[in-house]
């Protein structure tokens, strides 16, 4: 009973979200285009299926994953795990310390970003544009490593106490240098997947993961230090999107010079 | 009929293949690690259950709705030929999307907190509304902006990097000059405006006229509507932090 009203709640709230879209693109359709859209049954079936999709989707997560990798992500950075002892006053902070931390940060942000649907979507249409050159696991597991690495990152960087745009300028000039190499083709698809990483099922749990350090490691404050670990989210699959490009180019150029050299 | 259901239980299957990392690694630490049992074990899979019931209904949909009606507008926009139309259409989308977005209205707040206990406004609850909603709308407005740009870009046919490379020269030059406080927001605010039914359609807008302007290649020209909309955000939010404090 208490769990069916949930759902409604979730689905009441995914239709209130999708509302601005729908007024947007239905005034225009009728008031600019002043063209049936085609198929126009089946569209509007598809957004009943998007929006009951979310809804069972958001639903599920906050029942089975939210709480669990909350209390977990709290866990793992309460100082009574990561010291042993409980009321020992810490001396001093060894980033050493945080090693679970950071595994934890990178495995879950590797695993949530396979089942961001954003991204899905995105590594559909992606596939389909460059007739298969780039697969969908393929852009999917390039973007989730870069994911895992930049919040594990994001994690040491809390931990550390150092400040968050000297990495974040660093990563840009890493950006900027593998643009002048990368495969053309791929550029616009690798800037893309830094904004597509981060949304339903990653920022919630990253979120938690970053105020908890932030709470717990001693001299950080939530509010300066808690934030940041979504972009780091956003800026690492950028570099690895572009580096699965360059390696599958790498690899494409040997493979096509030992063919000329065993053919010729 | 049969055929319906045997393509439902395999894209079933493939959305319990997307989540089992996920499990595997709560499992893990829980197991290993923290070395506790699994609190209700029913409920976690329950919830596992409407997660990938969610996923594959999600996917279904977007081949069947969002895909098509993003392409059919990009078409009917490129055969209209109005310039102006199809920049008012992308600014309402991107502005239209963002404002209302639940993951924006939370950073919001969490910025109005943090200028408070930063002194940059008086911690009273009226001056952190009136901060929040001038920072949703200040993202808000930047990524309609956003959208219209890179709309304009696949149009023209401009290589993205050079203006993605001056957005990010623009982002560190603000840093410079920004509130220490608001740097952490400003950054994050780019990653969360693209939400999870704005993604897909910007997408499928972006390929759709990339695929029916002469002389645009979907591949190089469609891709790029996100990487502006999570760029513009930092930039914006950084100049209201700079405006406010």
């Amino acid at each position: 009973m208490n769990e069916s009203f949930n759902l409604l709640h979730t689905l009441s709230g995914t239709i209130f979200d999708v509302l601005p879209i729908a007024v947007i693109i239905f005034g225009f359709q009728f008031l600019v285009i002043r063209r049936p859209i085609p198929n126009i049954r089946k569209v509007l079936l598809g957004f009943v299926y998007v929006l009951l999709g979310l809804a069972f989707f958001l639903d599920g997560l906050e029942i089975a994953l939210f709480p669990m990798g909350k209390l977990m992500a709290q866990q793992l950075t309460a100082p009574a795990f990561i010291y042993g002892k409980v009321g020992e006053a810490i001396v001093a902070i060894r980033w050493q310390d945080y090693l679970y931390v950071y595994l934890f940060a990178a495995t879950i942000g590797f695993s949530t970003t396979v089942a961001e649907p954003s991204l899905l979507a995105v590594a559909i249409k992606a596939q389909e544009v460059s007739g298969g050159a780039i697969s969908i696991w393929g852009l999917r597991i390039a973007v989730a490593l870069g994911v895992g690495f930049g919040i594990a990152l994001g994690t040491f960087r809390i931990v550390s106490g150092t400040p968050l745009h000297y990495y974040i300028i660093v990563g840009y000039i890493i950006v900027i240098i593998q643009t002048f190499f990368a495969p053309r083709s791929i550029i616009a698809l690798a800037y893309d997947s830094g904004g597509v990483t981060t949304s339903t099922v990653t920022v919630p749990l990253v979120a938690a993961l970053g105020l908890g350090l932030a709470s717990t490691v001693p001299g950080r404050s939530t509010l300066l230090d808690g934030f940041g670990l979504i972009a780091f989210a956003s800026l690492f699959p950028m570099i690895t999107v572009m580096g699965y490009a360059q390696i599958s180019q790498w690899q494409a150029r040997r493979d096509r010079q030992k063919q000329i050299r065993t053919g010729g | 009929m049969q055929k319906f259901l045997t393509s439902f239980l395999h894209s079933l299957f493939e959305s319990l293949r997307d989540l089992l990392p996920i499990l595997a690694v709560i499992a893990f630490f829980q197991i290993f690690i923290l070395q506790q049992p699994v609190p209700n074990l029913g409920q976690l899979l329950y919830g596992t259950f409407l997660v990938v019931l969610g996923l594959t209904l999600f996917v279904q949909g977007l081949e069947m709705g969002l895909f098509p009606l993003g392409e059919a507008m990009a078409f009917a926009f490129a055969r209209k030929g109005s310039l102006l139309w199809l920049l008012a259409f992308s600014f309402a989308l991107g502005f239209g999307t963002t404002v209302a977005e639940p993951a924006l209205i939370a950073v919001a707040e969490e910025a109005s907190k943090v200028a408070a206990s930063g002194g940059a406004i008086t911690n009273s609850a009226e001056a952190m509304e009136r901060y929040a909603d001038g920072l949703r709308y200040t993202v808000a407005l930047s990524v309609g902006f956003a959208i219209m740009v890179g709309v304009l870009r696949i149009v023209y046919g401009w290589p993205i990097q050079y203006l993605i490379i001056s957005g990010y020269l623009g982002v560190v030059i603000m840093t410079v000059f920004a509130p220490k406080e608001i740097i952490g927001i400003a950054y994050d605010s780019g990653g969360v405006t693209t939400s999870t039914i704005t993604v897909p359609l910007v997408t499928a807008l972006g390929v759709g006229l990339a695929s029916s302007i002469k002389g645009r290649n979907p591949m190089t020209d469609g891709f790029g509507l996100i990487a502006f909309a999570s760029l513009t955000p930092m930039i914006f939010v950084m100049g209201y932090g700079m405006l406010i404090g």
